[in-house]
């Protein structure tokens, strides 16, 4: 009965507006993540700047890119380390 | 100092053409000094909208490139005493102007007008570029379809590559019994993607091409609900606070289904 006055009132889970949400949901993930190269480095510096509080990285090697794929984009990183703090300066 | 503001989009057709002259005229009832800006340079259209076609001499270009003064450009509209339409060029093209020649005709009309608002052209190209350089606020218009709220999204991230923060959103053409039957996004589907402050709604409606042929805002129009959608906007761009009507909460159906819990 409730499954009845759900489709009836609530036909979202078939209805098109969900389809159009998620496919404009999907194509902004992928329209936001061509940002520039110059936001990609101040993203690089920030996360040396975090990192280096916990251990010494190889700045020259770090990677970091954006990587595209059917559903999904992923931030990947690929970070070096050098060795490791003993102690966190910062908690 | 006035105020500039620009009316922009991204995807064509969507209503900024429309937005501006209601936002102006609404303005101008209200008894603000108003200048309208058409920057879409060689697709002349805001002067036919208001209804000015007509008395058009001199034109955008012929300011930015000395040929006449800025007060001798500047049309007077037939209504409302406070209004003033800047035309753009039609036998030109968008690089006819360029965004520091902009910056200065702003600077300019802001000295003598609350508000001037700027029709900026479709696109992301120079015409958009130059429409957006000499102004201080940004109003994106979008409907509810996949291709317009994707464009505004882009149109968003380049304004605030401009240094225009905080851009305000219209969402314009709804259609409440499709909304209801779950057959076009709503407001709150379109915010939570954009994640911009909403200025307003307004509904699809027959009296925005009735007024339109006229040469009339339908703003002027006393009981259609794009007229009232547009004046509580121009409420809102006064600094007043105007809750959203009705119609840009949803229908019988989206209020039985809240009541019966089913969201
Ligand atoms: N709320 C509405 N209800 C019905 N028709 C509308 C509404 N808003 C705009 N229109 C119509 O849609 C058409 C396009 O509107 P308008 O010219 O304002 O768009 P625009 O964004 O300025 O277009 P362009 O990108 O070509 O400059 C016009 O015919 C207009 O009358
Ligand atoms: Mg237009």
């Amino acid at each position: 009965m409730l499954d009845f006055i759900t489709r009836i009132f609530n036909r979202d889970s078939g209805a098109s507006k969900n389809i159009a949400k998620e496919r404009l949901r999907l194509v902004l993930v992928h329209d936001r993540a061509s940002v520039s190269p110059q936001l990609l480095q101040t993203l690089k510096e920030d996360l040396i700047k975090v990192i280096s509080n916990y251990m010494v990285i190889d700045e020259d090697a770090l990677e970091v890119n954006l990587e595209n794929s059917e559903n999904q984009v992923a931030l990947i990183a690929n970070i070096p380390i050098k060795s490791m703090k003993r102690h966190a300066d910062v908690i | 100092m006035g105020e500039v503001i620009v009316v922009t989009s991204g995807k064509g057709g969507v209503g900024k053409t429309t937005t501006t002259a209601n936002l102006g005229t609404g303005l101008a009832q209200l008894g603000y000094k108003v200048a309208l800006v058409d920057a879409d340079i060689g697709l002349r259209n805001l002067d036919v909208v208001l209804g000015l076609e007509n008395r058009i001499v001199y034109d955008i270009t012929d300011v930015t490139g000395g040929h006449c003064r800025l007060r001798q450009a500047l049309i007077k509209d037939k209504r409302y005493e406070g209004l003033f339409l800047l035309p753009a060029a039609q036998t030109k093209d968008k690089t006819a102007v360029s965004p520091d020649q902009m910056k200065v005709l702003c600077g300019d009309l802001s000295q003598e007008f609350d508000y001037v608002i700027i029709d900026c052209p479709a696109g992301i190209e120079q015409g958009f570029r130059n429409a957006i350089a000499g102004a201080d606020k940004a109003i994106v218009v979008t409907t509810p379809e996949v291709s317009a709220v994707r464009d505004a999204d882009r149109i968003i991230g380049l304004l605030e590559a401009a240094e225009l923060r905080e851009p305000k959103l219209i969402i314009n053409r709804v259609r409440q019994k499709m909304v209801a039957a779950g057959d076009m996004m709503n407001i709150d589907d379109i915010i939570d993607i954009l994640a911009i402050d909403l200025l307003g709604v307004v509904p699809e409606d027959e009296m925005v091409i009735i007024t339109t042929n006229r040469g009339e805002a339908v703003i002027q129009d006393d009981r259609s609900r794009s007229g009232m959608a547009f004046r509580n906007i121009v409420r809102r761009i006064t600094g007043e606070q105007v809750p959203l009507l009705n119609l840009e909460e949803g229908g019988l159906f989206s209020k039985i289904r809240r009541f019966i819990g089913l969201k």
